[in-house]
């Protein structure tokens, strides 16, 4: 039961979706259509898996004084003000998005300074790695090294400015051999991705269970 | 007015992350802890606005833009999926999560398995397939099936199949190397970016 | 400690010092260098160029505030392109995070329009000229069941209202009505429009993409996959220029410069101190 019926449910599903590829006529074409929306509706759910767990952990973290608790304080303060913000913004506007609405000052102001300079932060530790890390130590280092140069001048407009060649070399290094050895890898992601549905959808693969 | 303040507090929340830079520190932590409270909530109004209400409650409990009451109180299936995915939030019955999961699984291994044949195996391959008669076509051709024996495991790399992964290796540098430099062209962006709020934006209202 | 010894062991804070001096001397500066446009961006920009007037071009928000100043200067230079060119604009987004950049870009471009109009046949109206769906969760799985149906999945735009309550979406019901896919990728959502929109329904495709994404895109550009490809701040800027507006990615150009060049002096004097301390090692 607690294994059986989800297999089962994996099995047909994926069994109809591939049969429905092939024969896209009535009644299979409707059938697959009728499974997108479903797998549509049931993705959206996921998003709300880990709010769960995040706001009784920081109410616990509150409630009980725990250290760091101004913290979770913060974070539920945080929640609630987008929360407000959003149902203000739907019962006044009928639209989240509405641009003159709550919600997208909240938006606006909060949460993309926010996730835009969590995010640029990585500009920096990428300039401190790569002076600290990137050493031409063998050969292949080496040939990274050089490209990643070529690759980085040739494609500002200081490249240009500095040697007229390096932004067609550039072009060439991306449409040649960068993109020769990304096929080759796309390729054996898909021959990896078809062994792994068709494992799946045979019920041999069942980690997803676990 | 309220745009002044926005942008006050816009500057503090991204002056709070970049504090971040010269070490951890409480005016860091507080913006963290906000970023993720606001986040959560984004979430759950994301489920409601553009899933739960414009794909259950108006076409099921509603009966908005469905003619055919079949194609309406089906939608019950979906909507038992959706609350099964969320039995994770009761240990007792989580194990029926597992219903849900395999629902969205077992679609995406079958779109997974038409979707790479269609969209990348045969349309990759017949981008390879070009007439040798350039330098550029030869290193292309090389290239994909010297990567493709690096990474073919199932033999021993000796003879043929270690000269041709030794060529792959190179290729495979200069896609890495070439991914570096278009890795750090985007991350200086994001930077360009929050420094062009602070400096246009911000600083702007001092004037 | 000699001058080798410091270099192995220089504080980061310097670097981040030196990369946040290189980034924000040529923003309060405004310097501006002379952008070349590369073959790929023009190849996107005349896939909407040569479309006829009044074409139909849906616009995939697939990236959020992480990845917004490379990409939405491309949203706002493809907007303007198409409102110029009498275009008709569909935008969707499969990012959650991002969606509200797509409203903020059609607001402000239709805007620019509106301003100038002299009638309300210049002017760029909603539901005529352009249609916000909104956002629905399902990424591959929408992408085949529009190819189908629209309004399986988007009953109403983004404010509710039903599709066929707009002028512009009453003949859009599948991809067969869409002319062209503009997608703006900070993600995998890119392959997923190419693999399952593009191969399946042989819907026509330009990616304007991340930095981080656009290598993973050539091999489909070469396989004719796809129309163009705009990549990263640069191909943003390189856009800006073709359709003669100038914004945040030229902008952007010369600090993208000092930066990479700022980076590239780090890591030969990084080497240059790693070789001289290796060699003093070895007897």
């Amino acid at each position: 039961m607690k294994k059986e019926i989800p297999l089962l449910i994996t099995f047909l599903t994926g069994v109809i979706i591939v049969v429905t590829f092939f024969i896209p006529h009535q009644p299979f074409g409707g059938m697959q259509q009728r499974l997108l929306i479903w797998y549509s509706i049931v993705l959206g759910f996921t998003l709300l898996l880990g709010v769960d767990n995040l706001l009784r952990g920081n109410i616990r973290r509150m409630a009980r004084r725990q250290a760091g608790w101004g913290y979770a304080a913060v974070l539920m303060a945080g929640f609630v003000i987008c929360f407000v913000a959003g149902v203000v913004s739907l019962a006044r506007h009928n639209s989240l998005i509405a641009l003159n609405g709550p919600f997208m000052y909240v938006y606006t102001y909060m949460i993309v300074p926010l996730q835009a300079t969590m995010f640029a932060l990585l500009a920096f530790f990428i300039a401190s790695a790569a002076y600290r890390a990137f050493r031409a130590r063998t050969l292949e280092a080496t040939l990274l090294l050089i490209t990643a140069a070529i690759v980085m001048l040739g494609r500002v407009p200081v490249g240009a400015e500095l040697w007229d060649k390096l932004p067609q070399i550039q072009d060439w290094i991306m449409e040649v051999p960068q993109m020769a050895a990304k096929r080759g890898i796309f390729i054996g992601i898909a021959l990896g991705t078809i062994a792994m549905s068709l494992r799946v959808i045979l019920g041999l693969e069942r980690t997803y269970l676990s | 007015m309220t745009s002044v303040i926005g942008t006050w507090i816009a500057a503090g929340l991204t002056l709070a992350i970049f504090s971040f830079l010269y070490r951890d520190n409480p005016a860091y932590k507080f913006a963290e802890h906000l970023y993720v409270g606001v986040s959560a909530a984004f979430a759950v109004l994301y489920t409601w606005a553009f899933d739960i209400w414009p794909m259950l409650v108006e076409p099921m409990i509603l009966g908005r833009g469905v003619a055919d009451p079949v194609d309406r109180w089906i939608l019950i299936v979906p909507a038992c999926f959706g609350l099964l995915m969320l039995a994770r939030w009761i240990p007792r019955v989580a194990w029926l999560s597992r219903w849900a999961i395999s629902l969205t699984v077992g679609i995406a291994a079958g779109l997974g398995i038409t979707g790479q044949i269609q969209g990348i195996l045969l349309p990759q391959i017949r981008g390879t397939l070009l007439p040798m008669n350039s330098i550029d076509n030869i290193i292309l051709v090389v290239g994909v099936i010297t990567t493709l024996v690096y990474f073919y495991f199932s033999v021993e790399h000796k003879g043929l199949v270690k000269a041709g992964a030794r060529i792959g290796v190179v290729f495979i540098m200069a896609s890495f190397g070439a991914s570096f430099g278009y890795t750090v062209m985007a991350r200086i962006s994001l930077l360009i970016g929050r420094l062009n709020f602070l400096v246009t934006d911000w600083l702007h209202l001092f004037r | 400690m000699n001058f080798f010894e410091k270099l192995v062991s220089l504080d980061r804070r310097f670097i981040y010092l030196s990369l946040g001096l290189a980034v924000i001397i040529p923003i309060v500066f405004k310097l501006v260098l002379p952008v070349r446009v590369s073959e790929p961006v023009r190849a996107a920009y005349e896939s909407i160029e040569r479309l006829t007037e009044g074409s139909t071009i849906m616009v995939s928000i697939d990236y959020d505030a992480s990845s917004e100043p490379e990409l939405q200067p491309m949203l706002l230079s493809v907007l303007r392109q198409c409102f110029a060119k009498r275009h008709k604009v569909v935008l969707l987004g499969q990012w959650p995070l991002g969606l509200p950049f797509g409203e903020i870009g059609l607001n402000a471009v239709s805007g620019e329009f509106n301003a100038r109009a002299s009638s309300n046949a210049d002017s760029i109206v909603y539901g005529r000229d352009y249609v916000n769906l909104g956002y629905r969760p399902g990424y591959r799985a929408l992408m085949v069941g529009l190819g189908r149906e629209f309004r399986d999945f988007f009953a109403a735009d983004y404010r509710g209202t039903p599709l066929d309550n707009l002028p512009l979406m009453r003949g859009v019901h599948n991809y067969n009505n869409i002319d062209l896919l503009v997608g703006l990728e900070a993600g995998q959502a890119g392959d997923e429009w190419i693999q399952y929109a593009g191969a399946r329904y042989g819907l026509n495709i330009v990616i304007g993409s991340t930095g981080v994404v656009a290598p993973d895109m050539f091999h489909y550009l070469q396989a004719k996959q796809i129309k163009g490809l705009v990549g990263g701040l640069q191909g943003a800027a390189e856009y800006e220029t073709l359709v003669k507006h100038p914004g945040t990615g030229t902008a952007g150009m010369v600090a993208q410069s000092t930066a990479h060049v700022l980076l590239l002096v780090f890591i030969i004097l990084g080497n240059i101190a790693y070789f001289v301390m290796k060699g003093r090692k070895q007897p």
